[in-house]
């Protein structure tokens, strides 16, 4: 045995995804399956897409989405969390910008004594006044303290500058919380949470039982009133400008840059998750490897690509000493300049295209990650053939079709550059 | 229940199999018995130093995470003030790649002294950015020190100052090699989809020839009882007011562990819990608060925080936090409530084994304990506590002389630094 020989190896072959059945429900709600897993235990999205979107409002669907377990025609906000809680279940408020959720997680034999709660919660909550006023007191108060964070600033800073005042960019203000009412709340709750506007994801120990409990206590109230208006955005290019806060005192920098691009239903997403792995979306990647590991600028940098439902985004982030800011900026361009110059080599690709496989095959540990890989697609009106154009970009891509890649969606010149602290 | 086969190579190592066909991917987790509670007082942070030291090459392999990366892994690692954890996930098929890095630098680091002066530089910025640049990053290295004045807890696992993390030498990285890092300190656990007989054979292939080293022995000055209530008053820019209070409770392998693991659930786990009900909802004192515990081998502290609201004065909100402690003092808790909690932790311990890698970390932590078996018998353990075991906990727990307190004051509450909202259209 020689130990400076590595073993042998096989890159992944199969990866199978498991595919998830589909139920519809008398009243129209699609309910979809991933059955896996040795334990009795399932989770229970459901999920509504936002909707009525109005900048003068920022936070009804985010405010509407939390205070969901804060009472209902029937039960007081201590009611709720009790009856769930009692059956050692968990119930999750899952705000994004462009879904809300409420998730179920339970041990399959007290499903049907936590569900009449869920359809509580869904279909009856008032929103009382008093807990409206807990809630905008004690959001008000975490926002000041997050406000306080450099890499907090950073992404609300970076994120209006690409979106402006829409939920993918608005920077809530104290006032924001000030100006929601009880009204606003009850309409967008009636607009929203409806079943025209809902989808089931069941993942777990799937059972006949479990699927006739969820038709039986969501499957008949009729969707009626006037449909919500869909939330839809375009974007254009920004101006790529430098946005500086600064922190005086502060001991490190948060640093922000980044641009527009596409999303996941694009032709050429998979070749940029390969192009932003290579530069900052694993730990050996060229910005870890150029500023972490070898200047010790940061404890950690990394990029990615974010895919919403009407834009996408690429960004770089990290935080670094205050007197090295300028330098890590430095390098970071030289980084991306690298990329548009030089063709990656077969040893470097070679790695990544494994990385990636791997790392893609041990994110299906369980029916929770296979719901999510069905999540990432349908949202997206995508189907699974989606994963096979995706793993098979992973292997074959060119690195000259890399270099295209980074010439047409890596523009510095373009980038937001947001710096909160020192530079 | 985590199914295990276990034995133990010639040099002493440790070695847990779970196997699991439910999944294509394999994770070898390795456990090394030290922390930063095994640190010198005037070279603390060296444990979580040393653990990015051993990325940093070893002796016949020069990179650690490139080779791992070539073939679909991934890792990681932490230090605790108790233990210092490494984890590898990566295709089942690839095992033995994990086999070959892992015995390497179990065997000898390459202690390069770039490597050395880099992480010194990561690390300090580490600790910029997760204790004194951030709101409230610092409470830990303000309260450790006012609960422990013996105990090697009295340091947070960054270290006491940047300082002693600057003044890393070589040596001291040998030298602390050489003590924690062999054979007889590590619990190595590999699981997935794996068969025993082949792991043991790949076990003594590759780290059976490591030697054995010598066994560290443990001999920690533990905290004597503390006799007087402690408080400390702290002002820092941060925009609203904390308070802290810290109660020395039994160690991890005691049954007033779980006692008040349990209690800290009643207080504050979940949004039927009693500080959410009664301080957040009903008196409108905090916006948030909590309690939980430090988890530690040795006795750990059980901490209440809370941020009051605008209005409510520290020592309100602290009289509020000890009425609630003497509810627990006072009375029995009912079998609602108590069964209530129980079902949190077996539901619990259920979706905690959905993680393969979770089942890994559990296996290696619990033999670290005694014994991983035990890990199967947790639940039973929390199960077999009473109200009244709960009620003489609280009593024994909560009170002035067990107590550590401090006042996280705003220097000006409610200012925030202008940002580029500002320029918001409004």
């Amino acid at each position: 045995m020689d130990r400076k020989i590595a073993p042998a190896f096989r890159q992944v072959e199969n990866i199978e995804l498991i595919r998830p059945l589909k139920h519809v429900l008398p009243n129209g709600i699609e309910i979809f399956t991933i059955d896996a897993g040795d334990q009795e235990l399932c989770r229970i999205e459901f999920i509504y897409q936002n909707v009525n979107w109005d900048a003068a409002k920022p936070l009804q669907a985010q405010a509407v989405n939390t205070m969901l377990n804060d009472g209902t025609g029937k039960l007081k906000a201590s009611e709720i969390a009790g009856r769930v809680d009692y059956y050692g279940a968990f119930i999750q408020m899952e705000h994004s910008v462009d879904q809300s959720s409420v998730v179920l997680y339970t041990l399959n034999k007290h499903l049907r004594s936590v569900l009449p709660v869920v359809r509580e919660v869904i279909t009856d909550s008032i929103f009382p006044g008093q807990e409206l006023k807990t809630f905008k007191r004690n959001q008000k108060q975490k926002l000041l303290v997050s406000l306080e964070k450099n890499d907090v600033v950073a992404r609300r800073a970076f994120s209006y500058a690409l979106f402006g005042t829409t939920p993918y960019g608005f920077p809530v203000q104290a006032g924001d919380y000030d100006r929601l009412t009880r009204e606003d709340l009850q309409h967008y709750f009636k607009k929203c949470y409806r079943p025209k506007n809902c989808t089931i994801m069941i993942a777990g120990r799937v059972t006949g039982d479990m699927i006739d409990a969820i038709g039986e206590y969501f499957g008949s109230d009729a969707d009626s009133g006037a449909p919500a208006r869909k939330n839809n955005f375009t974007f254009s290019k920004g101006a790529g400008q430098e946005h500086y806060v600064e922190k005086p005192g502060a001991l490190q920098s948060a640093i922000r840059i980044g641009q527009l691009s596409v999303n996941r239903t694009h032709a050429d997403f998979p070749g940029l998750q390969v192009l932003n792995t290579i530069l900052g979306g694993y730990f050996g990647s060229r910005l870890m490897a150029n500023i972490r590991e070898d200047k010790g600028y940061t404890y950690g940098i990394g990029s990615g690509l974010a895919s919403m439902q009407h834009a996408g985004y690429f960004f770089i982030s990290s935080e670094v000493g205050a007197e090295v800011c300028s330098a890590a900026v430095n390098e970071i361009q030289k980084e991306i300049t690298l990329l548009k110059e030089e063709p990656v080599g077969g040893e470097e690709l070679g790695l990544v295209r494994n990385y990636i496989l791997g790392s893609f095959l041990g994110g299906l540990e369980n029916a929770f990650s296979h719901a999510d890989k069905f999540k990432n697609i349908h949202f997206f009106g995508l189907d699974y053939d989606y994963y096979d154009r995706y793993l098979e970009v992973i292997k074959t891509i060119s690195p000259h079709e890399l270099l295209r890649l980074a010439n047409e969606y890596l523009r510095f010149e373009d980038m937001e550059k947001v710096i909160v602290g020192k530079r | 229940m985590v199914k295990f086969n276990r034995f133990t190579l010639a040099n002493g190592l440790r070695v847990i199999v779970h196997e699991d066909k439910t999944t294509p991917m394999a994770v070898m987790n390795i456990l090394y018995d030290v922390g930063a509670r095994d640190e010198n007082p005037e070279q603390t942070g060296f444990a979580h130093l040393f653990e990015h030291l051993m990325f940093g090459g070893s002796v016949n392999v020069p990179s650690y995470d490139e080779p791992l990366q070539r073939v679909g892994g991934e890792n990681n690692a932490f230090t605790s003030n108790d233990i210092t954890n490494y984890y590898i996930t990566l295709p089942a098929v690839n095992l033995e790649t994990a086999f070959w890095l892992e015995s390497d630098r179990m065997l000898g680091l390459a202690f390069s002294e770039k490597s050395l002066e880099v992480q010194r530089n990561v690390v300090s910025e580490e600790f910029k950015q997760r204790y004194l640049n951030q709101p409230y990053g610092d409470v830990w290295l303000k309260l450790r020190p006012l609960a422990y004045r013996e105990h090697a807890y009295q340091w947070a696992t960054i270290g006491k100052d940047l300082s002693h993390i600057e003044n890393a030498k070589i040596e001291d990285v040998k030298a602390f090699f050489y003590k924690h890092y062999n054979p007889q300190n590590a619990i190595l656990v590999v699981g997935g989809d794996v068969e025993t007989a082949a792991v043991k054979l790949l076990a003594e292939k590759w780290f059976g020839n490591i030697p054995a080293g010598e066994k560290y022995v443990r001999n920690l000055v533990q905290e004597p009882a503390q006799t007087a209530e402690r408080r400390l008053v702290v002002e820092a820019k941060v925009p609203v007011n904390a308070i802290y209070m810290g109660f020395h409770i039994p160690a991890r392998r005691t049954g007033g562990f779980y006692e008040s693991d349990l209690l800290s659930d009643i207080l504050s786990r979940g949004k039927s819990s009693r500080f959410y009900l009664s301080l957040v909802k009903e008196q409108q004192l905090f916006s948030e608060v909590n309690a939980y515990h430090t988890s530690s081998v040795d006795p750990g502290l059980f901490i209440l925080e809370g941020k009051p609201v605008a209005g409510v004065t520290p020592g309100q909100a602290e009289a509020a936090l000890w009425a609630e402690l003497d509810v627990l003092k006072n009375g029995l808790i009912g079998d609602d409530e108590l069964t209530k909690i129980k079902n949190k932790i077996e539901s619990t311990a259920a979706f905690a084994e959905m993680s393969l890698l979770d089942k890994a970390m559990n296996l290696a932590y619990f033999e670290l304990l005694g014994d991983a078996g035990d890990l199967n018998r947790e639940t039973e353990k929390y199960l077999a506590v009473t109200s009244e075991d709960l009620r003489n906990r609280a009593r024994e727990v909560f009170t002035k002389q067990n107590a550590s307190v401090m006042y996280y004051l705003a220097e000006t509450p409610g200012k925030v630094a202008e940002t580029p909202e500002a320029l918001r259209a409004s």
